[in-house]
């Protein structure tokens, strides 16, 4: 990989009380590179993700991300929060406000850009995620797709480096599956740098340049789609991608 | 005199009725401002309180859950009583007014910071991730993501407590606070006629049915838009 890395993670551990969820993994993405992290549940997948933006304290390791480090206790979180979208199972839209609200709070609060510009700014979000006709909608009036279509357009009118996706598409009906991974597939043709904790193979197998398997809080392999759902070389790797499959 | 003219007499005596109805209007203005600085400091106090408290600050939070459940559990005439025979051995003197709406304040605040604590605690966690994601900060996050929701689902419960309490500024009459009852009572022992009582309690009613039913459109209008 010839692309400088946007997100370097070293010697992440992270322990819930008793509990050691991460136990030493590193992750080194590249600019504009789509890293795909399957694994069971409980693995540590989603807790590595969202120790990304620091959501999630690691115990201890080293997050450094578009060259700020982000467990230095000096550095401005919230700041650095701007540069990393994040979109969640559950959408998580604020229900009090439409979708262009939702979208325009933090371009006015964090960015301070006047109401005109954040909204001007903000329809163009919703229009990457062809939903410009939904702007005065509450997230009430919307389907589950839609919802976390706006929520990737809160995410990106930050115009953040990087994105991360916490099981973007887990929660929706399956017919509605299809137009938030459209929208995902052309953020990346667009040069976006994402990590994805997803079970979506074929989106994963089309799109993804790397694959990493997670299990009982370590990374146990990574390659390309091919070699990850194609040929495991894992035992572990085996049986869980057999018994995705079978779903 | 019939049982009937008897009963009349005694309840709606015009005469009485016309002399008293003066005394009564005071006492009317007196318990809407007692009953409305009652309201706003008592509100504020609690939701300052729940605000500090969603800090986080283990110590600074036992000590709002104590004083949160001594004022819970105490009679709101205990307090009043406390504060207006008891402060002066103390050397401080507060009158019945002040007393009165000391006391019902203490007791408002400590109920709806209850109720807005409840409020911040049933907004989801990923509303405050979403929130904080966007680079949001702690306290951004808290005014314009969680209280908006958190206030929306106290508005009905909040209304009742608010209401329950005010009608308490009926107690100031202990403090020889000429409020309605008070007026009431004073016009009963100076005519020897319970019709003040009457006058009294349709000045109740005057103050308490728009108080109740602006609860209700409180209630509608801060019901989750669909």
């Amino acid at each position: 990989m010839t692309r400088r890395p946007i997100i370097e993670a070293y010697g992440i551990h992270k322990h819930f009380g008793q509990l050691h969820v991460l136990k030493g993994v590193d992750l080194v993405v590249a600019e504009r590179e789509l890293v795909f992290l399957i694994g069971p549940s409980g693995s540590g997948k989603s807790t590595l993700l969202r120790c990304l933006n620091r959501l999630e304290e690691p115990s201890s390791g080293t997050i450094v991300v578009d060259g700020i480090d982000l467990l230095d206790r000096r550095t401005d979180i919230n700041k650095a929060r701007q540069r990393i979208g994040m979109v969640f199972q559950s959408f998580n839209l604020f229900p009090h406000m439409t979708a262009l609200g939702n979208i325009t709070l933090a371009l006015r609060k964090v960015l301070g850009l006047s109401r005109a510009e954040a909204e001007a700014r903000g329809r163009a979000a919703l229009d990457r995620v062809h939903l410009s006709d939904r702007a005065d909608h509450y997230p009430s009036q919307l389907s589950g797709g839609q919802q976390q279509r706006v929520a990737i357009a809160r995410a990106i009118a930050l115009e953040p480096r990087v994105m991360l996706f916490d099981e973007p598409t887990s929660a929706l009906d399956p017919e509605l599956v299809g137009g938030v991974l459209a929208v995902m597939r052309e953020l990346r043709e667009d040069g976006m740098t994402m990590v994805v904790v997803s079970h979506e193979m074929g989106f994963a197998r089309a799109a993804a340049d790397r694959v990493l398997f997670m299990d009982n809080g370590l990374v146990v392999e990574e390659g390309t789609p091919e070699e990850i759902f194609g040929a495991p070389r894992h035992e572990r790797t085996r049986a869980f991608i057999s018994q995705i499959e079978r779903h | 005199m019939t049982a009937w003219e008897r009963f009349a007499d005694s309840f709606f005596n015009a005469r009485v009725a016309a002399e008293y109805l003066p005394k009564i209007i005071d006492g009317f203005w007196l318990t809407v401002v007692l009953a409305l600085s009652i309201v706003v400091s008592g509100l504020a106090a609690g939701l300052l309180l729940a605000l500090v408290r969603s800090l986080g600050v283990r110590p600074l939070n036992w000590l709002i859950i104590f004083v949160v459940d001594l004022f819970r559990a105490l009679p709101p005439l205990v307090i009043i009583t406390l504060l207006f025979f008891g402060l002066p051995a103390a050397g401080m003197e507060l009158s019945g007014f002040a007393s009165t709406w000391l006391a019902l304040s203490l007791v408002l605040m400590a109920f709806s910071e209850e109720i807005f604590w409840a409020g911040i605690t049933s907004v989801p966690k990923g509303q405050w991730e979403a929130a904080r994601s966007t680079g949001l900060t702690f306290l951004q996050t808290l005014r314009l993501v969680v209280l908006p929701q958190a206030i929306r689902l106290t508005i009905p419960p909040l209304t009742n407590r608010t209401i329950a309490i005010t009608k308490g500024t009926a107690l100031a009459s202990v403090v020889a606070v000429q409020e309605i009852l008070g007026a009431a009572n004073a016009g009963v022992s100076f005519s020897f006629n319970p019709t003040p009582l009457t006058l009294g309690a349709l000045a109740y009613l005057v103050l308490f049915i728009p108080v109740v039913v602006f609860g209700r459109w409180v209630e509608t209008r801060f019901a989750w838009r669909r």
